[in-house]
């Protein structure tokens, strides 16, 4: 049996197809584009709450339930949901729930360690093209093998830090204590883990709090979906897989393996049992003996960026170095973009802060993160000035110059159309350090003096300080 | 138990990450405000922590209830090309061995499948002038950045990459202007230099690179080098004329566009070129700076493949140095930690999403990129003396 994506006739067969509009679409068949788009939610469609509609509304249901199923993890505005996946493809369809990244904490740390590296976690911050990048939870390791210790970090970190938690013990004695205290059952956490060993004490926990829980079966695909199958039939629904993280040799290649078996099970052939999300370990590395603390976070930071391609849907990370995080995060952020989101910016005169007749004029292409990566060190740089956006089809600068669609024919069309002869007393462009190789040819057709402006619009400001010399 | 072959892969890393580590006045200084900023914990009084009431306990099976899982194997109807890079002295060159690409049966690393019969290799960056290169990597050749030929040396001998990609910037009329002549003095030396196959480009120069590479492709003549690159708007007729009787292989580029891509490969066989002498590059994104687009171009150009498209069926290179564009990688700033190692991290990261989106050959800038994608490759084609450790770690506990 393979699954294929649902078609828009055949979830537009379900609705009541009155295009009633209470929805706040157009039609039914508007509600149904949107729908399999997942930018609209099935309950917006109020009259399918009829009962008449049931049978339909079941079978919608079950049409639109994504093959890899969405599991919250946490309470309130900071739970968050994991998997949810359709696709195996970003180009087909905009991948949903991005991968969470949880960091450890160990039992073992004394208190105030603990306090501190909460709150490092839950603070980690870092902005980039107007997105916040942030770490999502924290997992806690029973690290002391002491039941009573690990049931008293749970509850230090839940009353220390808002995130979810993940609690991470093969005894599910600790995880029993851990759970039984009030506040940290509210958090809704993430058990983790039932084994092949321990599937029925763990299991049962899951069961009798229902909560979320993670199958490790390391490198053997048959008992995972065996506990899969067996916890399913008990009543345990919401699952995460873990077929284990080895880097070494062949065990890579193993990994690997698993992460796409998985994923492709459950998406192209509706395997129920491996329809769940992947929770893959990077912070393993950190197990080494005598783990050097840069080369450790390099491996880590790396092998988390591979484990994000392919399909892991929550990550549990040890390092807290930013030049390690940030490059996973930005990754992460990629792959997550809408796939067919514009490419580009429209082209024409943009006026930043307030330019007046001597202001300076500058030049960038339309690509998107060019122009807002310009753009905001042009407005954190507090400085006024017009901004000329070509259109280069949507390609960065280094790219359009290469490519030949930035060219100085092109300038000169911009300048003209733009009007940006008008606002100024001078004849002077700022052209992109990148563009450099076109500046006599841009002098030659437009009569402009052309200055070449730095390779990294950071330094736009410190360029203007320098060279601007008010006309 | 790690065995050497590892140790030596991490130790060596960290040198290459290391080695030339400055330190930096700048870097350690502590400003008075800092020092304020010391962690006040917050020790909260401990009170009774409220109790639940614990649920009825669930019925459960006595026995795990037994499911075999089965490989999701697919089968395609179409392959990539295998394209033959370098040539021996039997062969008509001077190479010490002939680099293989291609061939890909299924998609990246779906090993379980198959295994695809060739590996992913790694040339390094070499220009043939002094330019202003990221500090992370230039401190890596400084010493060697007058003399391509030595420059291409230390990434074979130092470094071990398996190719070198000479960059011919100085042709570029607002640069040096180098006639095609004297650059092609260079292709000369650097290929007498080291045995290993090259890849020739030009300096972007969409007049002048044809030129360029017609003189390169002639003094290069029967090395079966890789010519860097054609695109649609420039004479790549000549260029292609060149290859042809030389015996050369050539980048077909075009911008992010996989319509184009497909256009261009089209001209390229229209003129006679066989398909086993072109490689694509459609454009390899900075992690950050529109690597998304990079990754489904990559994703579909192999599916097309796969599928049996045969304007899509030649390997595809990726200029993962391109990485280095980002700010994020070569910029100097307290707040992102050193860049000593996070510039290397950026190009690693993007040279690796790249591999695992279907790229067969890379360009590569700084050493620790190499070393880490030479391991990760030997790992996922198992050819690594290091056996599957498949007892997992422990690392609830094991983590330090």
């Amino acid at each position: 049996m393979t699954h294929e994506r649902v078609s828009l006739l055949e979830v537009y067969k379900y609705l009541p197809q009155t295009n009633c509009g209470k929805c706040g679409e157009v039609s039914c068949m508007a509600f149904a584009s949107k729908l399999i788009e997942r930018k609209i939610t099935l309950d917006k469609c109020t009259p399918l709450k009829e009962p008449k509609y049931k049978e339909k509304l079941n079978k919608l249901i079950e049409l639109i339930t994504p093959p890899v199923k969405e599991i919250i993890i946490g309470v309130g505005d900071k739970a968050v949901k994991v998997g949810g996946k359709e696709v195996m493809y970003r180009h087909e369809l905009t991948f949903h729930n991005p991968t969470a990244i949880a960091i450890d904490v160990s039992d073992k740390m004394d208190d105030e360690k603990i306090i501190e590296r909460c709150k490092l976690i839950e603070s980690f911050q870092v902005t980039r093209i107007g997105q916040q990048l942030k770490l999502d939870m924290v997992a806690i390791r029973c690290a002391s093998q002491s039941i009573e210790r690990f049931a008293e970090v749970a509850s230090l970190v839940v009353k220390n830090c808002s995130l979810p938690i993940i609690l991470c013990s093969f005894d599910p004695e600790a995880l029993r204590e851990a759970i039984e205290q009030k506040i940290v059952l509210e958090r809704n956490p993430l058990l983790y883990a039932a084994t092949e060993k321990n599937w029925k004490e763990v299991g049962m926990l899951a069961k009798q709090y229902k909560l979320p829980v993670t199958i490790f079966s390391p490198n053997d695909l048959s008992m995972m979906k065996s506990l899969v199958h067996t916890l399913r039939r008990m009543g345990v629904e919401d699952l995460l897989l873990d077929p284990g993280f080895f880097y070494e040799g062949k065990g890579l290649m193993d990994t690997i393996n698993n992460l796409t078996m998985i994923r492709r099970s459950a998406i192209r052939k509706g395997d129920k049992d491996l329809g769940y999300p992947i929770l893959m370990v990077p912070a393993v590395v950190w197990a080494e003996e005598n783990p050097d603390p840069i080369l450790s976070s390099y491996k880590e930071a790396y092998f988390a960026s591979i484990l994000l391609n392919r399909y892991a849907d929550l990550l549990i990370m040890h390092t807290l170095e930013k030049w390690a995080l940030l490059p996973v995060l930005t990754l992460r952020q990629a792959i997550y973009t809408d796939p067919i989101k514009p490419v580009s910016v429209e082209p024409g005169l943009r006026i930043i802060g307030q330019p007046n007749e001597k202001s300076p004029v500058l030049i960038t292409t339309n690509f998107a993160l060019t122009y807002y990566t310009v753009e905001s060190d042009i407005e954190s740089g507090k400085i006024s000035c017009y901004l000329l956006v070509l259109d280069t089809g949507g390609l960065s600068v280094q790219s359009s110059v290469a490519g030949g669609q930035f060219t100085a024919a092109g300038v000169r069309d911009l300048i003209l159309s733009s009007g940006v002869e008008s606002k100024v007393k001078h004849k002077k462009l700022i052209i992109p350090g990148l563009a450099a190789r076109l500046r006599g040819d841009i002098e030659d057709l437009t009569k402009w003096e052309v200055m070449v402006g730095p390779m990294d619009s950071s330094e736009i400001k410190s360029f203007l300080e320098k060279y601007w010399k008010t006309p | 138990m790690k065995s050497d072959e590892l140790s030596f892969f991490s130790k060596k890393l960290l040198e290459l990450l290391k080695e030339f580590k400055e330190i930096e006045i700048d870097n350690v200084e502590i400003n008075a405000d800092e020092l304020t900023l010391i962690v006040q914990p917050i020790v909260q009084a401990i009170k009774p922590l409220e109790t639940i009431s614990v649920p009825p306990l669930p019925k459960l099976p006595e026995e795990l209830i037994k499911v075999e899982f089965v490989p999701p194997i697919e089968t395609y109807q179409g392959h990539v090309v295998e394209v033959k890079i370098g040539a021996t002295k039997s062969e008509g060159g001077s190479r010490g061995k002939v680099i293989k690409i291609g061939g890909d049966k299924t998609l990246p690393f779906y090993s379980f499948e198959q295994i695809n019969p060739n590996k992913p290799v790694f040339a390094m960056d070499v220009f043939d002038m002094p330019l202003t290169l990221p500090k992370p990597v230039k401190q890596h050749f400084q010493e060697v950045m007058e003399d391509p030929a030595e420059w291409a040396k230390k990434c074979v001998e130092d470094y071990h990459a398996d190719m070198v990609s000479l960059n011919l910037i100085s042709t570029d009329p607002s640069i040096k202007d180098t006639s095609p002549k004297e650059a092609s003095k260079v292709v000369e030396k650097v290929l007498q230099a080291v045995d290993v196959p090259i890849i020739i480009g030009g300096s972007g120069n969409k007049q002048k690179d044809p030129l360029v590479l017609e003189a390169a492709a002639e003094v290069a003549h029967g090395e079966r080098c890789i010519l860097n690159s054609v695109s649609s708007d420039m004479d790549y007729k000549r260029v292609v004329k060149a290859a042809k009787e030389h015996g050369h292989i050539v980048i077909s580029f075009s911008p992010m566009d996989i319509n184009n891509q497909k256009k261009l490969n089209r001209l390229l066989l229209d003129e006679g070129l066989p398909k086993e002498q072109i490689i694509m590059d459609p454009t390899t994104g900075a992690l950050g700076y529109g690597i998304e687009y990079s990754i489904s171009l990559l994703e579909r150009i192999r599916l097309g493949a796969l599928l049996g498209d045969p304007e899509l069926q030649m390997p595809v290179l990726s200029a993962s140095s391109n990485a280095w564009g980002a700010r994020e990688a070569w910029m100097k700033s307290e707040e992102l930690g050193p860049r000593e190692y996070r510039g290397p991290l950026w190009e690693t990261i993007t040279a690796l999403t790249m591999l695992f989106s279907g790229a067969e050959i890379f360009m590569i800038s700084h050493p620790a990129t190499l070393a880490v994608l030479k391991q990760i490759v030997r790992d996922l084609y198992s050819e690594s003396e290091v056996e599957s450790e498949q007892k997992p770690i422990d690392w609830i506990i094991g983590v330090k």
